[in-house]
């Protein structure tokens, strides 16, 4: 091959769209971002520099504080509840599925996939509507079921753990669908191995499927944590942006908004400058977390 | 026969775990369906079962409202001229980097798979600036830029992969043949790639569709609303009518959920395409 045809300009013309769009849109946004936090003003004409004002602010003023604290705290919780009920179903289903002799796996995949394609808003307000005991509550007394009549959504006990398990529902497949292809990639001659030496099913799973599927565990983990660090839909339309019940349901993500994109209540001015220090937190948190991660648990996947 | 009974019945229990699910998956949609053909009070006489009188009229109410449908084009135009874009420029990008081999190859590489981990939302109050700065708020043409943006790594991620694992000969003979780049690309990359580009497609498809947040802090008027953005006006409007709300949930849900029936196995590959090695 000539040196000529493998040189940056020659294939420049390829990369630029994609560059241009990448970086106006993606990179540079993130990274200017960073930079904001340490600016206060709303527009860029009367933005000056407060260097560690706004995270002083953030962290400081208590009624700020209070409600970053509280959503920090809502936020692990409902990614614990993800890694545990989403993520620890997703990987039962998976082995059920992956059972060579049983019938019907195409179609019990199909369904848990389907609620995926929905948007978050549609399975927020379906199940909002499902869960009003005005509307459902006679149902389930009629039922023998009185307990259920109760209002889930409204209970700062409740809500929480109710929003986060309808996002399970919702999330289900991703997990569900990503360890059947890790468990498919296993060799079946190990598997037989395995067997044939007298392995239980537990044991086969513990001491060989789940060493060899760590590389996708380090991912759907990762992924559920970038994405319940984002979450926002869902709190959108099961609550309010407030995270109501007395901000009980409130994240990282309803806060980002309120502060730096709509504007708390009852002002309505939004703070970009508090609003990009709260980015830039989770931003340093997500590289604290994903990195080391994926580092321990990629490690010896095939490249 | 004998012996495939014996052995599903051996699968009893995984039956009875996965048909459970089934169930939890399938009662809030049947739910959402068969209250969406009953009447404002209606509703309320038995929640979980079929209307006595079936009342086609949420639908028709909701769809001749005349927003619901510009809504719908809106986000259908939005999220076919992103899909379509991200493909392209993937599609080109990744042709280069998986020919072009060299230390500044990697680095770019590496320089767009990072976007895979990094949620762009966090940008959004630069993002916010940048779209304001373009006049392009409140407008639907200020989403198809970060979509694609979106869209970029994950279809760099899986079509450089695709790419590097076509063989070497096609190129030489290619090559040989005195084919230009551009005659590469388009007369043997592009043909061959085809199944990669439907997973691309397809994994951002939903993410597209499904968008709420950036329609919501960029746009406000009513004519350039996406479907999502609209349902959050008309479930407020119609609060008090449950069922018209529900009408205009299973409709908002239809597209992408037909599309997913109708080839529910490249859906599945796709979205799960950008996270499985291989």
């Amino acid at each position: 091959m000539q040196k000529k045809t493998n040189t940056l300009g020659s294939w420049l013309v390829y990369l630029l769209p994609a560059l241009f769009i990448y970086t106006l849109f993606m990179a540079f946004p993130l990274i200017d971002s960073l930079r904001l936090s340490l600016y206060s003003g709303n527009v860029p004409q009367d933005r000056s520099f407060v260097g560690l004002g706004n995270f002083a602010r953030l962290f400081g003023d208590e009624r700020i504080s209070v409600r970053y604290w509280g959503a920090f705290t809502n936020t692990w919780i409902f990614f614990i509840i993800h890694m545990v009920v989403q993520n620890g179903l997703g990987i039962l289903f998976a082995v059920l599925l992956t059972a060579e002799t049983m019938r019907g796996r195409h179609l019990y995949q199909t369904i848990i996939f389907i609620p995926t394609t929905f948007a978050v808003l549609v399975t927020g307000y379906l199940w909002k509507l499902m869960l009003n005991p005005v509307w459902s509550g006679d149902f389930f007394v009629s039922i023998g079921l009185p307990f259920l009549k109760y209002p889930w959504l409204g209970d700062t006990k409740t809500a929480l753990p109710i929003v986060a398990l309808v996002s399970c529902w919702q999330w289900m497949g991703i997990p569900t669908m990503m360890f059947v292809a890790a468990l498919r990639n296993i060799s079946i001659e190990l598997l037989e191995a395995s067997r044939l030496e007298g392995a239980s099913g537990l044991q086969t799973f513990l001491h060989i499927k789940l060493p060899l599927i760590k590389p996708v565990v380090g991912i759907i983990g990762v992924l559920t944590f970038v994405n319940n660090f984002n979450a926002f839909d869902i709190v959108f339309a099961m609550e309010n942006v407030n995270g109501a019940p007395e901000y009980s349901t409130d994240l990282i993500g309803t806060l980002f908004y309120r502060y730096g994109i709509a504007g708390q209540h009852p002002i309505g001015i939004p703070d970009a400058g508090l609003g990009a220090a709260i980015a830039t937190i989770t931003f340093f948190l997500l590289l604290l977390v994903v990195v080391p991660t994926l580092r321990s648990t990629q490690r010896g996947g095939g490249e | 026969m004998k012996r495939s009974l014996r052995r599903q019945r051996m699968h009893l229990a995984s039956h009875l775990i996965l048909i459970l699910w089934a169930l939890v998956v399938i009662f809030p949609i049947w739910t959402l369906v068969i209250n969406s053909f009953k009447s404002r009070l209606t509703i309320y006489e038995n929640p979980f079962w079929i209307p006595t009188v079936w009342n086609f009229s949420n639908y028709s109410t909701v769809i001749s409202d005349g927003d619901f449908l510009t809504y719908f084009k809106n986000s259908l135009q939005v999220v076919v001229f992103s899909l379509l874009a991200v493909v392209l420029l993937a599609s080109l990008a990744s042709y280069a980097l998986a020919r072009w081999r060299g230390r500044l190859s990697a680095l770019i590489y590496y320089y767009f798979i990072a976007g895979m981990m990094l949620p762009i939302k966090i940008a959004s109050i630069r993002l916010l600036e940048i779209t304001r700065t373009l006049g392009l708020l409140n407008t639907i043409y200020s989403l198809p830029p970060i979509y694609i943006a979106m869209g970029l790594p994950v279809g760099i991620f899986i079509l450089t992969t695709f790419i590097r694992q076509l063989p070497e000969e096609l190129f030489e003979a290619a090559l040989i043949d005195g084919a230009t780049k551009g005659r590469i690309y388009s007369l043997v990359v592009l043909p061959l790639i085809r199944p990669a580009v439907a997973s691309v497609a397809i994994y951002n498809l939903i993410p597209f569709w499904n968008d709420l947040w950036f329609p919501l802090i960029f746009i406000n008027r009513e004519d350039q609303k996406t479907l999502l953005l609209g349902v959050t006006r008309l479930f407020g409007q119609y609060q008090t009518d449950w069922s018209k709300v529900l009408a205009v949930l299973t409709l908002s849900a239809i597209p992408v959920l037909a599309l997913y029936l109708a080839m529910s196995s490249q859906f599945i590959k796709g979205v799960t395409a950008g996270s499985v090695k291989g």
